[in-house]
């Protein structure tokens, strides 16, 4: 079963911390991605851009519209995800509550929607 | 063989089977479905060839054969492949026969758990284990709830459906998880508790059952759980509470407050079992369980021969303990409640006020309701009469504003 780990905080306070405090994170999430990759949960995953770089596209009556910005303006934005194969909702939620994130933001566990599922 | 006789053996066995069906079938809705297809044959069988000498290993064994016809039935091209996985499982396990006691506990523990996940909501916790564990019917669990059933059946199908497709695991946790999990079982059970001992008008008589219902659980996870003290200190709070009943609210729904109650009407046998629970409880080693050290300040109002004569100096050193393991204004009023039993009003109006100080309690009417009746035993009646009003405009249960009504009234 595989879910989708999604890790939520706040890009303005992220980005007001100490380089220290950035460098010993990004240690942890090396450590954290080696350690799900060995344990075979690993299916992918990205950390991304700030939300102030994000463009929205929608299209209507056939015309594209593309705005600057994320699609909602909330106090939390995606910084990054995970793919994951789990075998139930509780390794998953294990596995989140070992992401650095989640003691700073937090973290949503969606299962994935397989081709055909009913 | 009455219709009500086969009523009160589906109700005594639905939980149980289902737990056994679930883990036989391997998923929560064909399960259900399958056990009340079982429910139907009994009801056209049972009336002519009398109840089974084993009804649950009966139930048990037609649910997994309609199972697989159902399975049958729906299989079509798109979900074929899931479906004949879904029966190889069925079949794979053995019919039950006379199951192993231990494993028909297994499998029980297993449905309290998946009910009681804290990946649903809490509302849909209670729901889910009040239909499953205790086989309410969804008609009976939204009239305790004050719902309407459509809205009842909507919360019991998202919760079946995040357990599905969330594919919330239907096991006991390890070790690692058990004691949180064993404390989000409880909070649940308890929450069902307070429902049903809420005095709140009208409905008194379902929500009375809902009280059973939650001893009931209490007992079931006990009888499951034997050692687990936080589990011991559960039922006892809820079994010495619950033999107050009778005296705790007049015929018209007014609360009597503890000093006032006639201690007559409390059921001796109830309190000695839970205050016995609470011994065992006390004993295991470790920090307390916070319903363990609720239970004995309850058991000790319970064997007190008066309000006077109650051990108000061991009630104030518990309410104490309480406030370190799980702080509250609650527990800090209480405490003061205690204190001004054993050291006097003028102390205890010091510990509320400086509590009011310390804390945003703003709206909480329990606040100006203890400090009103301070300041009546230190005769300062005019700010005793401020404090009531203020706790009267606060005050949300109507029986509550009664009673709080008639302590300013007494006040001339």
């Amino acid at each position: 079963m595989q879910y989708l780990l999604m890790i939520y905080s706040n890009d303005a306070e992220y980005a007001a911390r100490p380089q220290a405090e950035v460098a010993q994170t990004m240690a942890e999430y090396g450590a954290f991605t080696q350690g799900i990759i060995q344990n075979g949960n690993y299916k992918g995953g990205e950390r991304l851009r700030p939300a102030s770089m994000a463009t929205t596209v929608r299209v209507r009556d056939g015309k594209t519209l593309t705005t600057d910005g994320p699609f909602a303006e909330t106090r939390e934005q995606l910084g990054g995800y995970y793919l994951i194969d789990a075998k139930n909702l509780d390794e998953a939620t294990a596995i989140a509550a070992r992401i650095p994130g989640a003691r700073y933001g937090c973290v949503e566990v969606r299962p994935i929607w397989a081709m055909g599922e009913a | 063989m009455s219709a009500g006789n086969i009523e009160s053996v589906f109700r005594a066995e639905a939980g149980r089977a289902l737990a056994t069906l679930i883990r036989l079938v391997g998923d929560f809705e064909y399960a259900e479905d399958a056990l009340q297809d079982a429910f139907a044959v009994a009801l056209a069988r049972w009336p002519v060839d009398g109840i089974p000498h084993n009804a649950r290993a009966w139930l048990v064994e037609v649910g997994r054969r309609k199972a697989i016809d159902r399975i049958r039935r729906r299989t079509s091209w798109l979900h074929k492949q899931h479906e004949l996985q879904a029966e190889a499982t069925i079949k794979a396990h053995a019919p039950v026969g006379d199951a192993e006691e231990q494993v028909v506990a297994d499998d029980m523990l297993r449905l309290i758990f998946t009910c009681c996940h804290p990946a649903l909501n809490m509302e849909a916790q209670v729901a889910l284990t009040l239909r499953a564990v205790c086989g309410l019917s969804t008609g009976e669990i939204a009239r305790a709830f004050l719902v309407g059933e459509e809205t009842m059946a909507q919360r019991l199908v998202r919760a079946k459906a995040k357990i599905r497709t969330a594919k919330i695991p239907y096991e006991t946790p390890d070790a690692s998880m058990l004691g949180d999990r064993i404390d989000g079982v409880l909070a649940t059970i308890y929450l069902v508790f307070t429902e049903g001992y809420a005095p709140t008008t009208g409905h008194e008589l379902l929500r009375r059952d809902l009280s059973r219902e939650a001893i009931r659980l209490g007992r079931l996870l006990l009888q499951l759980m034997p050692e687990q003290a936080a589990v011991q200190g559960l039922l006892a709070l809820m079994l010495l509470h619950d033999a107050r009943r009778d005296a705790r609210a007049t015929a018209g729904g007014d609360l009597i407050r503890l000093e006032d109650q006639d201690r007559g009407l409390w059921d001796r046998a109830q309190i000695a079992e839970g205050a016995a629970l609470v011994e065992q409880a006390l004993r295991t080693r470790g920090a307390p369980s916070p319903y363990a050290v609720q239970a004995a300040i309850a058991a000790l109002h319970a064997q007190a021969k008066s309000y006077l004569e109650t051990d108000w100096r061991q009630i104030a050193g518990l309410y104490d303990v309480l406030l370190r393991l799980q702080p509250s204004p609650v527990i800090a009023l209480n405490h003061a409640a205690a204190v001004s039993m054993v050291d006097g009003p003028q102390a205890a109006l010091n510990l509320v006020d400086s509590l009011g100080a310390r804390e945003k309690l703003d709206g909480y009417h329990l606040l100006p309701a203890v400090r009103a009746d301070l300041l009546v035993r230190l005769d300062r009646k005019d700010e005793a009469r401020v404090a009531y009003r203020e706790a009267i405009a606060l005050a949300r249960l109507e029986p509550e504003q009664r009673w709080l009504q008639r302590r300013l009234d007494a006040l001339g």
